[in-house]
């Protein structure tokens, strides 16, 4: 155990430093679920981070990254939200199917999507939720039907984040006539492929952030399928455990945030309640226990070991947190929390944006209420 | 930056398991109960000859010289059947003090010796009757007297092997030791009990495991219901992030600065805040069976209790966790970030 950087890692975290000083956006960009500029506002900052070898600082050089290992992706992660920088436009691609691709796909797959992804080229939304089938995912029931080296898709995805501005979507598909885990299949279709009708859902922010998609027998090459044919719960739940342990959430977010609340905290103690000071240093405690976890678990990875059902703590402990510290960034506020941000006394920080996003936590990347199933049943061996 | 622990520790912290696996188990606890009993001579011998006494002792004084880390991982262990004997205060934190101050005192050259602690920040002095030697507090100076050089007063706990006494003393009847760094004693005490908290935690999550495979009710048994599952799960996330704080407190104590003292406060409110939901946890998937004498998961909540209000009240880490926020830099980049770097 050495808790100190090395040399190299320090080295690391200077050069990005330097590197988004001098390209991060000094205005921030208008948010990508809201509008279609602002979708492509963050796509063209997407190729900025690109050129500059950003876009996945962990992937192989050959596929678009910079070969990086969890440590420097931290810290990459650790500077990029130091520095304000945009959110991830393409995070469902990146974080999501990208580490699933490098672990489960072929060469000539690599090639063809990860650089693109990198790139922000093609932008990607994950089409698992169906009206039907949303805790139990097992229970999807979109069809792909193979026809020489085709799939012929069927069915109705929802809750897909991004779709409707997205260019490719990854979604769960059945072979006809199978059930639960048998017979699916992880497979990749364009989102303006003939056949497929995207529709817009507002959120409860009033984003356009979701969409829901109908497949009408939209064409797609075998080619486009991840895995093997009918492994596709496998590999889903790799993606999952990508997403809840590991790299849709890391650290430096809520490390950034603790520290605006405790910015906030001391601008407002005067004449806030002296008891939300004890929030306050939780909510840092929180952030901190976070960093650590996932520096572990980074740690751990690198010496060979695998992501496990452990990966639902996380999901839990990020969404509980981001709900406890924007929550007492609300009550700091007081009567100023509930104003938007066109308010003529709004605050610089727009805390309640963040708590209305962060109230999604607990039910996006499966609900907490299955997260704590599986810890129940899979690390501590409850019967079903 | 590399956040694992070595083969070396990994064996180490097996061979302490399996000791106390074989020594400690709820039968040793009650027959000890049951005679009044706080220390098990057969056991404290086979945790002297297994040389766990000696870890955080420099080798001048006849120590093995190893690190918190080593210490943290044993305290786990102890903490996983929540061992009577004094360990963590003699070995981890008493110990250590008396071999910077005497490193030939005759104390240390008797591997068999507990030594008792009155600190300042505790009012009372837990194991003071057994123990070779108390080191006592006065204006910054170490003391030292035995038992009998002291007047006790005892101070019944809830944990029956927690025994607690008020201490009078007289300084012509002990021997002074000169200055002694009461603040490192503090935050290595903080420390091993949270790692001991870890222990106590994950011990009462396995047990409330075990009965709910076993306990059935509606023709199930309990532990396929979800309400039960659902406070297992969660006490289990509190264990789950309570383990990296205690790793990384125990690394960077040596640090002794603002961050590191935060780290460790830390440590100590989130352990002990785990041990005390992962027991009512337990308590409550046994039900009445949980609020019997008979079931062994009341002793894991009662030291919980008891080491949430000693070495430090919960109020006290906030507030030095406070003033890490509120003086030192905060951000992303500043999870391992040492007093003045960075500043
Ligand atoms: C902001 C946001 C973004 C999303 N983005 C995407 C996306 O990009 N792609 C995508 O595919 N999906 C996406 N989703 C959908 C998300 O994955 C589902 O909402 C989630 O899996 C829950 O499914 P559901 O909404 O159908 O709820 P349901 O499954 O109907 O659940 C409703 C409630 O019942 C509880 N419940 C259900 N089953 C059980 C059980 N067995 N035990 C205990 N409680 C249970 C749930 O926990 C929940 O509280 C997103 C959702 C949100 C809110």
């Amino acid at each position: 155990m050495d808790l100190n950087y090395t040399p190299e890692q320090q080295a690391f975290r200077a050069e990005v430093r330097a590197w988004l000083e001098a390209h991060v956006p000094s205005e921030p960009l208008e948010h990508f679920d809201a509008t279609r500029e602002g979708f492509e506002a963050h796509r063209e900052w997407e190729k900025t981070l690109k050129s500059g070898d950003w876009g996945m600082v962990t992937w192989p050089r050959e596929y678009g990254g910079r070969g990086l290992d969890l440590i420097e992706w931290l810290i990459f992660e650790e500077e990029y939200y130091r520095a304000g920088a945009p959110g991830r436009v393409n995070q469902n691609g990146i974080f999501l199917l990208g580490p699933t691709l490098i672990e489960f796909g072929t060469h000539e797959q690599k090639q063809r999507f990860l650089p693109r992804m990198a790139s922000g080229e093609e932008i990607w939304a994950q089409a698992w939720s169906e009206p039907m089938a949303g805790s139990d995912l097992a229970g999807v029931r979109a069809t792909a039907t193979r026809e020489g080296d085709d799939y012929i898709l069927n069915g109705h995805k929802i809750w897909s984040s991004r779709a409707v501005f997205a260019d490719w979507a990854f979604g769960l598909f059945r072979e006809p006539g199978s059930e639960r885990h048998k017979g699916m299949s992880l497979i990749f279709f364009p989102l303006d492929a003939p056949g497929v009708t995207v529709n817009a859902i507002k959120k409860i922010n009033g984003h356009v952030g979701f969409a829901e998609i109908f497949l009408e027998n939209v064409r797609v090459p075998a080619f486009n399928r991840l895995g093997e044919e009918g492994q596709g719960w496998h590999i889903c739940m790799a993606t999952a455990g990508f997403e809840r342990g590991l790299m849709l959430r890391s650290p430096a977010r809520y490390q950034v945030a603790a520290k605006k609340l405790a910015e906030l905290w001391a601008a407002n103690k005067e004449t806030a309640d002296p008891g939300l000071e004890a929030d306050v240093v939780r909510a840092h405690m929180n952030a901190d226990a976070y960093a650590l976890n996932i520096y572990q678990t980074a740690s751990r990875l690198m010496a060979g070991a695998k992501i496990g059902p452990e990966a639902s703590t996380n999901k839990i402990f990020w969404s509980e947190m981001d709900i406890h510290l924007t929550q007492t960034a609300l009550n700091i506020l007081g009567p100023q929390a509930e104003l938007t941000h066109e308010a003529p006394d709004a605050c610089a920080v727009d805390w309640i944006d963040d708590y209305i996003f962060a109230l999604a936590g607990p039910i996006y990347a499966g609900s907490n209420e299955i997260q704590r199933n599986i810890i129940a049943e899979r690390m501590l061996g409850l019967p079903r | 930056m590399d956040f694992t622990l070595s083969e070396e520790q990994l064996m180490f912290a097996e061979t302490a398991r399996s000791l106390f696996a074989d020594s400690c188990t709820p039968d040793h606890w009650r027959r000890m109960m049951e005679a009044g009993e706080a220390i098990d001579p057969a056991r404290w011998a086979a945790i002297v000859e297994t040389g766990l006494t000696l870890v955080l002792l420099p080798e001048s004084a006849g120590g093995i010289d190893l690190t918190e880390t080593d210490f943290a991982l044993i305290a786990q262990e102890a903490g996983y059947v929540a061992l009577p004997e004094p360990l963590i205060e003699s070995a981890g934190v008493a110990a250590p003090m008396l071999a910077a101050l005497a490193p030939d005192h005759a104390l240390l050259a008797d591997p068999t010796a507990t030594i008792a602690i009155a600190h300042p920040a505790n009012p009372y002095v837990a194991n003071a009757d057994s123990a070779g030697g108390i080191i006592l507090h006065d204006g910054g100076d170490a003391w030292l007297a035995t038992p009998d050089q002291v007047t006790l007063t005892a101070q019944p706990s809830i944990d029956p092997f927690r025994r607690l006494f008020s201490v009078a003393w007289d300084k012509d009847k002990a021997t002074a030791l000169g200055r002694a760094d009461w603040n490192l004693a503090f935050d290595r005490a903080a420390l091993f009990n949270a790692a001991f908290a870890l222990g106590l935690a994950q011990r009462s999550v396995d047990l409330a495991v075990d009965y709910a495979k076993e306990r059935q009710q509606f023709g199930k048994p309990i532990g396929s219901y979800q309400a039960v599952k659902h406070h297992l799960a969660s006490a289990q996330v509190a264990i789950e992030f309570a383990k990296p704080v205690v790793a990384a407190a125990a690394a960077e104590i040596g640090a002794r600065d603002t961050q590191a003292r935060a780290r460790v406060s830390h440590a100590k409110l989130v352990a002990l805040e785990a041990a005390d939901k992962a027991a009512r946890a337990a308590i409550q998937v046994h039900g009445a069976m949980g609020y019997s004498w008979e079931v062994d998961v009341h002793l894991f909540l009662k030291r919980a209790l008891a080491l949430t209000q000693t070495w430090g009240t919960p109020s006290t880490h906030r507030a030095r966790i406070a003033t890490r926020i509120f003086t030192q830099p905060m951000g992303p980049d500043q999870t391992f970030a040492r007093e003045t770097e960075n500043a």
